[in-house]
Order: structure tokens, then sequence, then C-alpha cells
């Protein structure tokens, strides 16, 4: 399947880009703007991208989607659920114009990330147009491919920061046959912790968790032989469940108006957050935090077990969003950025002063 | 470079180093002079077999002020090359570190050193009822740093993901000697995710010293049906239709008459002989769910145009099924004096023009092709049969394994699906990235090692290396995509 391009628009980009970089401006590339509150806010010269839409190739046999960056994440997926596929990271929207370059990008995903991978795992080539306004082709729309340096997948959570994401390949999963979602009572998040990492040694087909207040929830996705099974083994109350409202951020919790702070650990991690403002997810990986905390003491707690924290949403004025890096690791990082882009054109600072 | 030159700069590593750990003898050097691409071969300066970390950051120290090529090591199985050592250089052998450190079973990782083998880790997490994944075909003898160096595949890879999708953490010493840690076993990090650029680096931006490596409990069932077909295309389009079925088998290798033939004569695993192709295709999980999808895979392939579907009955024909496609190399190793494995990779749906184009570039060289393929990943290992002793046979095979791989690269595909680019592929890098991507990649080595003393002259071509590459070419009378910039 593919679309009728207009091959236009890339060069109008090209264009633009060289006119920017030429005058030493900066620029901020701007998607569908459903995810611009991820990274630091910046002063420079937005440029729309969306309209660089399209489907390059997408043969479901091949478990290949190849998309250009403006193509709306909200549409892909539909097209893949009609050919009863999907993006295997779930990765949320937070808005219908969400596009797959923001995707991309940000490098968000959802529920099944713990178990199906991240975005990362499943990009397969890109192509980008770097600071000086060329056009460079990375990966490819193979499973395999371990020719030069794996560029394409360096793309993804660098915040648009090494050049516009004009397109990518991108490797779907089938769905799942079936899911059922069933709850268990745990008071504690340690007693969630430790029940869903023994979980984990057994080859359940687990695709999702999440603790809040008392209750989790463990969703199992698969054939219809496999799921039923596993809940027979299991126990626990079937529930009916929404993912979507967990992924898109829609339940009560990510919406009280408070400060929310993410919270990645390891995930057997033993818990060390105020029990009434937590909500764990990812089989404990990932713990959101509502509500005022000291974002520097935290991140030094969390950073001494080999995690990290980001000031997700709603959090002060002058409090950093990311998680700082060791000096001589953000000097190499402020290389690499370099590398692709010297004059600094593209979204300098959106995730530390000078990346 | 001079006898006096190496034992001064052995008696410098010794400073630090225990005796046995410097090898300077020309004689014990042979033993490092190739990896398992043997048509290439270099005695390096000399081999430096580090105990710890702390030794590998004093070596690179000393190395960084020296401005001393480093070519690390594994256990030397790469099959392109990527540790032939450098004349000028020392080898970095990391046998010596080859210890499991620790195993979190609750976490459901292990922390190694890069000098474990890859099956070693599965052995000894075997009893908890957990593995590791990737299974590449040397696993009885690669090592967990040569897999993160070329982010190894395996026969499984389709389902459970290459080494990238299989580590956790690195840690790794610089060009400069200094220590840096990427560390995801909190699944998310800030900044750039640079995990995916050192696997598969070959060993050019750093030397891993440690690897935390993601463990999954093991299937509790696995069974192999294999589909018999008299048409390669009918055969390819039945790994389409299987994942159309929205199944992803644990693995789907494919052989062809050739391959299967020499298989069969050399394993005995009751392979048809005559068929054209053979798809061997494996599902793994809980009993219910393999017996239901095995039975859907059995149609598929019925109705695919397999003229035979056999199942395996029990484990012990399982392992027979699987014994003659992991002999395959072997196998044909017995009918010819020498072979060269390809390793290009395509869309799947590509294969039936693919193969019917290496037959045809076969016939024109006139030397035999077998294609054995993983080909749930369209990963082609076309194996050419040839004999070294024919004057010029070599360089014959050379230039068709090379057509191969544009053939690979003009369908959509890769010239490396898992063997790296070393120093054998590395003309073909010319024909696959433009001069800025390449530059982009030299760009970026620079980040990490700005001297360029991390395995110089491997897996990234310099220009100047592409236009004598390229001019050869032209020279042929052919020029490959000529839509391409090059100088």
């Amino acid at each position: 399947m593919t679309d009728i391009l207009d091959v236009s628009i890339e060069e109008e980009l090209c264009t633009q880009v060289r006119a920017v970089a030429a005058n030493g401006g900066e620029i901020e590339i701007i998607g569908g703007g459903s995810k611009r509150f991820y990274g630091e806010s910046i002063e420079a010269l937005p440029i729309d991208v969306s309209g660089h839409s399209g489907i390059i190739d997408y043969d479901p046999a091949e478990l290949v989607i190849t998309l250009r960056g403006g193509c709306k994440l909200a549409e892909v997926e539909a097209l893949l659920a009609q050919n009863r596929q999907m993006f295997g990271f779930e990765p949320p929207c937070f808005g219908e114009d969400a596009t797959i370059g923001g995707m991309v990008a940000t490098g968000l995903a959802g529920p099944r990330r713990a178990w199906a991978g991240s975005i990362r795992d499943f990009v397969l080539g890109v192509k980008l147009l770097d600071g000086r306004g060329q056009v460079l082709q990375f990966g490819g729309r193979v499973i395999k491919n371990v020719a030069g340096f794996d560029v394409s997948r360096l793309m993804v959570g660098a915040l648009g920061t090494l050049g516009i994401i004009l397109e990518v390949s991108i490797r779907v999963i089938p769905l799942s046959e079936t899911e059922l979602t069933i709850g268990y009572e745990h008071a504690s998040a340690d007693e969630h912790i430790r029940w869903i990492n023994e979980l984990g040694r057994e080859p359940f087909p687990i695709t999702a968790s999440l603790w809040h207040d008392g209750r989790s929830l463990l969703r199992l996705s698969g054939s219809e032989q496999g799921v039923s099974q596993a809940a027979a083994q299991l126990g626990g109350d079937a529930i009916e469940t929404d993912w979507s409202q967990v992924k898109e951020q829609r339940l009560e919790f990510f919406d009280s108006g408070l400060p929310l702070s993410r919270i990645s650990l390891p995930p057997a991690s033993p818990d060390m957050l105020p029990a009434e403002s937590q909500l764990i997810e990812w089989g404990g990986a990932q713990r959101w935090c509502r509500g005022e905390i000291d974002v520097d003491a935290l991140r030094e707690r969390v950073g001494v077990v080999g995690g990290n924290l980001c000031a997700f949403r709603r959090h002060a004025d002058g409090v950093p969003m990311f998680h700082p890096l060791p000096a001589a690791m953000l000097k190499l990082q402020r290389n690499i950025k370099s590398s692709f882009d010297p004059a600094a054109v593209f979204n300098s600072g959106r995730i530390y002063p000078g990346l | 470079m001079s006898q006096t030159r190496r034992q001064q700069l052995a008696a410098r590593f010794r400073e630090f180093l225990p005796g046995e750990s410097v090898i300077d003898q020309p004689t014990s050097l042979a033993a490092y002079e190739c990896d398992g691409l043997s048509a290439y071969r270099q005695k390096p300066l000399l081999v430096l077999l580090p105990q710890d970390t702390a030794q590998v950051q004093q070596i690179m120290r000393l190395c960084h002020e020296q401005r001393l090529p480093v070519v690390s090591r594994g256990a030397g199985t790469s099959l392109s090359g990527g540790a032939l050592p450098h004349a000028e250089g020392v080898v970095l052998s990391l046998a010596k570190m080859n210890r499991i450190l620790q195993v979190d079973e609750l976490s459901r990782s292990a922390v190694v050193e890069p000098g474990v083998r890859n099956l070693a880790i599965s052995e000894a997490v075997q009893s908890k009822g957990l593995y590791y994944a990737p299974d590449p075909s040397s696993q009885i003898a690669c090592s967990i740093g040569g897999n993160v160096a070329e982010n190894a595949g395996g026969v499984h890879c389709l389902k459970y993901g290459l080494t990238l999708h299989n580590i956790l953490a690195l840690k790794v010493v610089g060009a400069d000697g200094e220590l840096f840690e990427i560390d995801q076993r909190c699944l998310h990090r800030d900044g750039y995710d640079l995990m995916p650029l050192l696997v598969g680096s070959e060993g050019m931006l750093g030397i891993v010293v440690e690897v935390t490596v993601k463990l999954l409990p093991i299937p509790r069932c696995a069974r192999v049906v294999m589909g018999v077909f008299d048409s390669i295309e009918a055969a390819g389009n039945s790994v389409a239709a299987i994942i159309a079925e929205g199944i992803i088998p644990a693995g789907v290798e494919m052989m062809d008459n050739p391959a299967i033939r020499a298989a069969e004569d050399f394993v005995h695993a009751n392979y048809p002989v005559e068929a054209e192709a053979i798809l061997i295709c494996e599902l793994d999980g809980t009993e219910e769910e393999v017996v239901a999808q095995i039975e859907l895979v059995e149609q598929v392939l019925n109705k695919g145009g397999a003229v035979e579907t056999r199942l395996a009955k029990d484990e012990a024909e399982r392992l027979l099924f699987w014994s003659g496609r992991k002999a395959a190399f072997p196998a044909v190793g017995r009918i010819s004096p020498d072979y060269y494995c390809i390793d290009g990779t395509i869309p799947r749906k590509a294969l039936a023009a693919v193969l019917t184009g290496v037959r045809e570039l076969s016939e024109h060289y006139g030397l035999p092709v077998a294609n054995v393929f993983h080909a749930g990943d369209g990963n082609l290992h076309p194996l050419i049969l040839y004999d070294a002793n024919n004057e010029g046979e070599l360089e014959k095979t050379e230039e068709l394994g090379s057509k191969i791989l544009q053939l690979c690269i003009h369908h959509g595909g890769t010239i490396t699906g898992e063997h790296g680019v070393g120093i054998e592929k590395i003309g073909e890098m010319c024909i696959q990235f433009s001069d800025s991507e390449r530059n982009q990649f030299h760009a970026l080595r620079e980040c990490f090692d700005p001297l360029k003393i991390l395995n110089p002259g491997k897996a990234i071509p310099t220009l100047a290396r592409c236009a004598e590459h390229n001019a050869m070419h032209v020279h042929d009378g052919k020029l490959p995509f000529p839509e391409l910039e090059r100088f």
C-alpha cells in the first residue's frame, strides 16, 4: 500500500532549513503539537512539518510500515488495525493531531512497553534532514541490518535535536487474538512489585500491568487458548478495562492539576514514593508520582539505584524536565548533536542546555 | 614495525600486566592472525589479555598515549574479519574476562563479563527456568562481547529479537581509557539512547567490559513442522502467509535443493532430497497455544502448495529436523573444498526475484551456490562453492559475492544482516551509503574516538577507499546504481 506523495514538500523543507542555517537561525520542529510539553521550552522559529505526510510503503506480510514523519498517528493506527496489526510499543497520542515524527522523536511508549519493547526496538530505518540541509538515510526496511552504525534508532527520544525525521520504517506486530484483564488486591506498592516480578519468571502472556490505590491490574494477550489457560492458573477477577485510558493518561490520577513526575527504575527496585500519590506501570519500571516533591532530592535517591526522574507535567518553572547526565556523558552527547547539526539549528536546548 | 618496537611496547604493558597477559612471540601471535574469515590474515604487534576492567583501562590509556591501533577480540568467530589484527597495533583479547558476575532471578537479568560464551549464559541459568534468547549458530563458542559488537542474531530472532533487544546495560571503556555506562535496566533514560550505537559498532566506539543481559522464561513447549515444496517461490509465499495469519513463529528457516542434499548427506535428517525447498517452522509457547498454532501453520503450508508437511512427533525428531539446518555450513564444506558465505538481507517479498538473480549470477560465474535462509526475517545466506587452489577462483568468488550483495541492495535490502561489515564488506559499504552518510558515520566515530585508534580500517570505508572501490567497478564496465553520488 502506497500513497500518492507530494515530492515538493521535502524539497521545500530542505530549502527552509538551509536558509535558516545560513542566517544563523534556530528552528523548533513542530508536528501535531500534542507532545510539545515534553521537553524544555525554547525560543526558535517554529516550522510545521506535519504537511510532510503519506504512506511510503505498507505490506502487512512484511510486518513493516514506512511512513513520512507528518502522518497522523491515529490514522496510521487505524490502518494497522484494519490489517489486524499494531505498534507493539502502544504509543500514546495525547491529542488527535499527534504525528509519527513526534512519536519517534519523543520515544514515549504505552502499557505494552515492558513486554513488547520500546519504539527504538521497532525502528528499522530513517530518512533524516540534518542541520546542513542534507538528506541522509540510515537503516532500511528489513528486520536485520548491521551495515554501519545504527543511526536510525538514535533518533528515538532525541526530541528532534539531530534533525527532521522525514521518513521512518517501523516494524509492526500482529494484533492479539484476545485480551483479558484480571485484578488483584495488593495493599502496598512493594507487594505489587514483588508479585509482578515473580510472575515474569513464568512464560505468561502478560502485556500490561498497573498498580494504584491498593489494586493491581494485569493484562493478558495472545491466543484464546494461551490467555484462558494463563487466567485459570493465575486466578483473580476478570475486570473490564480500557487500557487506552492508561496509555492516554485520561485516568483521574493523571488529570488532577498537580505536578506529575515519571520515575524510571529497574523494575524490581523497592518502593520509594508516598503510596497515595503513586501509579505503577511496566512491571515496576515506570512509576508515576502525583503532587509536590523535592525533585533534586528524589533525583539523587533514584539515581543511586540506576533510575531517573522526569518532571513530566506541571512542575514549577526552573525545574529541569530531564534527569541530569554525568558531565562526561553530556559532553559526548553534545558532540553527537554537533556531528548532525553543527550550527545547532534544530530544537537546541529541548533536552539539556546545548542539546 | 621492528622487533625492537614490539619489545619496547611489550615492556611498557608488562609494567601493569602479568607477564603471560602480554604475547609478543611471533609463534604465539600467529594464533590471533585471523578470525572466522580466514582468507584474511595479519599478525599484530602484540596480543594483550587483561583480566579485569582496571587493566583494560590501563591498556587503553597507554594505547591512547602511543596512538596504537586497538582491535578488540572475543572468541574470534567473526565471519567478516572484524577481529582481523592491525599490523601496527595490538589485539585486545577479552578471553580472560569470562566470569558470570551476578544472576538476578527476580529482575530476570545477568551481569557478565564480555568473554563469557553465549551458550554459557543459558546453561548457567537453566536450572532457574530462564535462558538468554539470541542464539547465533556459533553460540557454543562465540562470546557475548562479540555478540554486542556485531549485534548478533540467530534462528529465533524473528520472535525474540537481536542482541540489541536483549541487552539491558553496558559498561564500556572508551578510547581514552575512561569508563562510561549505558544503563537501561529502568526501560527509560533521558538524553540520547546510545545503546543502538554501541551495539553493532564492531569495536569502533569502545571496549565493552561488562554486559547486563535480559533473561527470559524458557517456553513450556516447542514444536516443529516441515513443509516440503517443489518451488522456492511457493515456499517463500508460505512464509508471508503464515505471518498474515497473525502468527510470529519462533523461527522459520528455508533451504534450497543443493543445501538440502548437502545437509542430508551429512547428518541423515531424513530430508526430502528431491524437494526444491523446505521450510522448517518452529512454534513455542504454552502447550495449548502451540498445538492450535501448529495446526494452523500446517493448513497454511498445504494451501500454499506444500507437497508434504511433516510434524516432528517428539523432541528427538524436532532436534533431528533442526540438525540438518544447523549443520548446513559444515555440510556444504564437505562437498566443496571451500565455500564463501554471504549475509544479505532483503524484504521477504523480493525473495523469488533475488533467488532467481542469484541463480543467474551463479551460472554466469560458473560457481555453484547453495542457499540457506532465515526466511522469517529475510536474511539470506547464499554459500558460494569454490576451490581456492584454482588460480583466480577466490577473486571470482568475491566478485560474485559482491554482485549478490548489490542485488540485495537493489531490492531494498542490506549487505549484512548479522555478520557485520568488518573488512570483508567494506567495499559494498560504498554502494549502500552515500558520501554524506559515510561522513556522518565517521563524525560519530570521532565523538567517541577522536584519534581513531579503535579498530581502524574496518566497517566504515574512507572516501578514498570508496573512490578506489568504485573505480574498480567502473573498470568492470557496469557501474551499479549510477544515480548515487560518489566522489
